[in-house]
């Protein structure tokens, strides 16, 4: 029996059982549930009509426009202000770059809810008020960080040497940054995109505190539908919110499997 | 020495430079003419990169002057300097392909499409890589990298080449094959070459004029002829070529003694009983079974076959070890008769004979004297606060093992084989050198403690 139980786990790959179990039970048995409940009607049956329901009516199929604009603004932002943060970070000397990193990365070791209450009573405290506004501050505030680390880590892997050869072959400093610097930085600007641009898609939290229920993104609604019981619905709204987050990915997959083997990914 | 300023195409005027508080260079003159292949040759951490980088423009000189085409570009930034650099690591833009490399520094001079595709495919024949204008540069081996690292520099015409080791990464077979081909592109282009390397030998088959750079300093600048034939000191004999290298003294003109026997030459000028270095090549030296024309003998301890010919190593009686290569072979053991002819013993003049060091008199029992103060039993004949010289003989320096146990610390930056011992210099923390005759075997970079005992540093007032 000793033996047996030993032979067992010595074996590496029975290692992994509890980790399969594990992915098992909480990610492959939900998304098959999701994919069920999404192609099945109230009765039980298989249907479409969660997903005509999402295509004719306007109301969800607005807010999901809306959320993909917000995402695609925020993550704009995000690259405005990050791209010359982490520019800047790369060039300076180590010790005072890694200091930098960490007052970034800083606040995102307090939970975003807690971050983002304290936002909203920042804007009371400032009379600001909150809306759109508020809306895109909190996004861009808290995933600026996402958008800063890939883009400061590939530029500051960048091999000097390129640098030199492009001023030695007559670049003047603008001309080496517009035809060496940014094309060798674009993995960490697609890993930064899609590390901002799919986790704004699905956020509701966000929205909720900082419009005070005023502004409704995707994610909202398909918390509003889970929460009143209206599951068929739900999950056909999560199906589609997970394909358009399979389709950013793809789009970036080439960049981002780069960025990705090189350890940009936080 | 030639006369080169009014043809030369770049000059280095007193160029010095530091990295903190480390010099890297220190006075370096240097004139290269237009269409000559200047060689800059020395082991790593001699400084030729860094002069080779002053010169691109990456960096700005601390001290000194750069003339490069009549223009004084001494703080120019590198897109304003009429030269391309071939870098060592090639440095090719990994997000363009061949051809999009090399026509990079002339789209930038905005040239017309079809100038830039006509003189982008003639260098792509040039370095015979036609037909690969299309492929990535990642996709091609490291000789074919760096045919377009060459492309790509010298499309745009500079009237300087500077090429950074740019074999360091190839096999030999390759190796040899690309010396060949950069030797017939200079020729072709007529453009000047500087080119740095730490290989002799690469730097004998290329060159017009050799550099030779050891510790920040030039050691000699001469024809690959001059430098092998006529070494300017103990380092450039021992870094070019195989040499034997041993103390010598000058009886009189045309008359040397180095190891236990008297040897005619041809030097003269030496004062009388001069302590001088003898360099031997090893191929200069006859070997023959023992008879009575033998100038001196000893005995095979090694016999190794190098292709071309054997290399021996032989003991004399007078226990001196020599470096001897013949086409003819002798089993170790063996007894042999040796001789050299006058015109092949090299006489040097020796740099320095002892070490001096600047020192001031501490008190009756001490001087000081780079950055420690020394136990001298001669300082009591002098007032405490009296400027002195400190002087030490090499043989009286001991180096130990553990740095602790020296009064400094240094790193053994230089070794020569003397034929019966190893003159070494260390180098201190603060940048001092110790020259050192041991028995004892170290190795580069080894840390080491300096101990100097009480009797033996004498002192002189200046």
């Amino acid at each position: 029996m000793y033996r047996k139980i030993r032979s067992f786990v010595g074996r590496r790959r029975n290692w992994t059982i509890p980790y399969v179990l594990f992915l098992a039970f909480f990610v492959i048995v939900p998304l098959a549930l999701i994919v069920v409940f999404a192609f099945s009607n109230n009765e039980g049956g298989f249907s479409f009509t969660n997903f005509r329901k999402f295509w004719m009516q306007p109301e969800a199929m607005n807010t999901f426009i809306y959320s993909v604009g917000v995402a695609i603004v925020t993550t704009f932002i995000c690259l405005i202000l990050g791209y010359p943060a982490a520019y800047l970070m790369s060039r300076m000397e180590p010790k005072r770059a890694k200091l930098m990193v960490i007052l970034f990365i800083l606040p995102m070791w307090v939970n975003f809810l807690i971050r983002t209450l304290a936002t909203v009573a920042l804007f009371d405290f400032l009379k600001l008020p909150l809306g759109e506004g508020a809306l895109y501050f909190g996004m861009v505030y808290n995933f600026l960080p996402f958008m800063i680390y890939p883009i400061y880590n590939i530029l500051q892997k960048t091999d000097q040497n390129l640098i030199e050869a492009a001023q030695d072959l007559g670049a003047n400093p603008r001309q080496v940054f517009l035809k060496t610097t940014l094309p060798l930085s674009t993995p960490g600007i697609s890993s930064g995109i899609l590390m901002v641009f799919m986790p704004v898609i699905s956020t509701f939290a966000i929205a909720e505190l900082l419009t005070i229920n005023n502004i409704k993104l995707f994610g909202t609604t398909l918390q509003e539908n889970i929460y009143n019981g209206m599951w068929n619905y739900g999950a056909a709204l999560s199906l589609v919110m997970l394909l358009l987050i399979g389709i950013t990915s793809l789009i970036n997959s080439d960049g981002s499997t780069k960025a990705a083997e090189e350890g940009n990914l936080i | 020495m030639q006369q080169k300023i009014d043809n030369s195409i770049i000059t280095v005027e007193k160029v010095s430079h530091a990295f903190g508080d480390k010099t890297v260079l220190d006075n370096i003159n240097l004139s290269i003419s237009k269409g000559e292949f200047v060689t800059i040759l020395g082991p790593s951490g001699c400084g030729k990169t860094t002069l080779l980088r002053l010169i691109a423009g990456f960096l700005k000189a601390s001290e000194g002057k750069i003339t490069i085409a009549g223009n004084e570009m001494t703080q120019i930034p590198p897109h304003l300097r009429p030269v391309n650099t071939v870098f060592q690591k090639y440095a090719l833009f990994p997000h363009l392909n061949v051809f999009n490399n090399i026509a990079f520094g002339l789209n930038l001079k905005k040239l017309p499409t079809e100038e830039i595709k006509k003189r982008v495919m003639q260098v792509l024949k040039m370095v015979g890589m036609t037909d690969y204008e299309e492929r990535d540069v990642d996709s091609l081996s490291g000789g074919q990298q760096q045919r377009v690292a060459i492309a790509r520099a010298i499309v745009n015409e500079p009237e300087v080449l500077l090429l950074d080791e740019p074999l360091a990464a190839l096999d030999l077979k390759m190796r040899k094959d690309m010396q060949m081909e950069i030797k017939a592109m200079h020729k072709k282009l007529g453009i000047s070459f500087l080119y740095v390397t730490h290989d002799q030998e690469e730097a004998l088959t290329l060159s017009d004029t050799i550099v030779v750079m050891s510790e920040g300093k030039i050691q000699q600048i001469g024809t690959p002829t001059e430098i092998y034939n006529e070494p300017a000191n103990a380092f450039v004999a021992d870094f070019i070529g195989e040499s034997n290298i041993l103390n010598g003294t000058m009886l009189k003109d045309e008359l040397v003694e180095f190891a236990g026997h008297t040897f005619e030459c041809v030097d003269k000028g030496f004062k009388s009983s001069e302590a001088v270095d003898v360099v031997l090549r090893p191929e200069d030296i006859y070997i023959f079974e023992k008879t009575d024309v033998a100038q001196f003998s000893g005995q095979v301890t090694s016999c190794i076959f190098k292709g071309v010919h054997y290399e021996m190593m032989v003991t004399t009686p007078e226990d001196y070890e020599f470096m001897i290569q013949d086409y003819q072979s002798f089993v170790v053991g063996k007894t042999v008769g040796m001789r050299i002819k006058p015109n092949d013993i090299h006489v040097i003049r020796k740099e320095r004979y002892f070490n001096s060091f600047e020192a001031t008199v501490v008190d009756k029992l001490h001087i000081r004297f780079s950055g420690h103060s020394f136990k001298s039993f001669e300082a009591v004949k002098f007032e405490a606060g009296t400027k002195v010289t400190a002087r030490i003989n090499f043989e009286n320096v001991t180096l130990d093992d553990n740095e602790e146990n020296g009064m400094l610390r240094g790193v053994i930056c230089f070794i020569l084989y003397k034929g019966n011992h190893y003159h070494v210099t260390v180098r201190t923390e603060n940048g001092d050198h110790f020259y050192v005759d041991t028995n004892d075997i170290w190795d580069y970079g080894d840390r080491v403690g300096i101990v100097i005992n009480p009797e033996l540093i004498e002192i002189e007032t200046i």
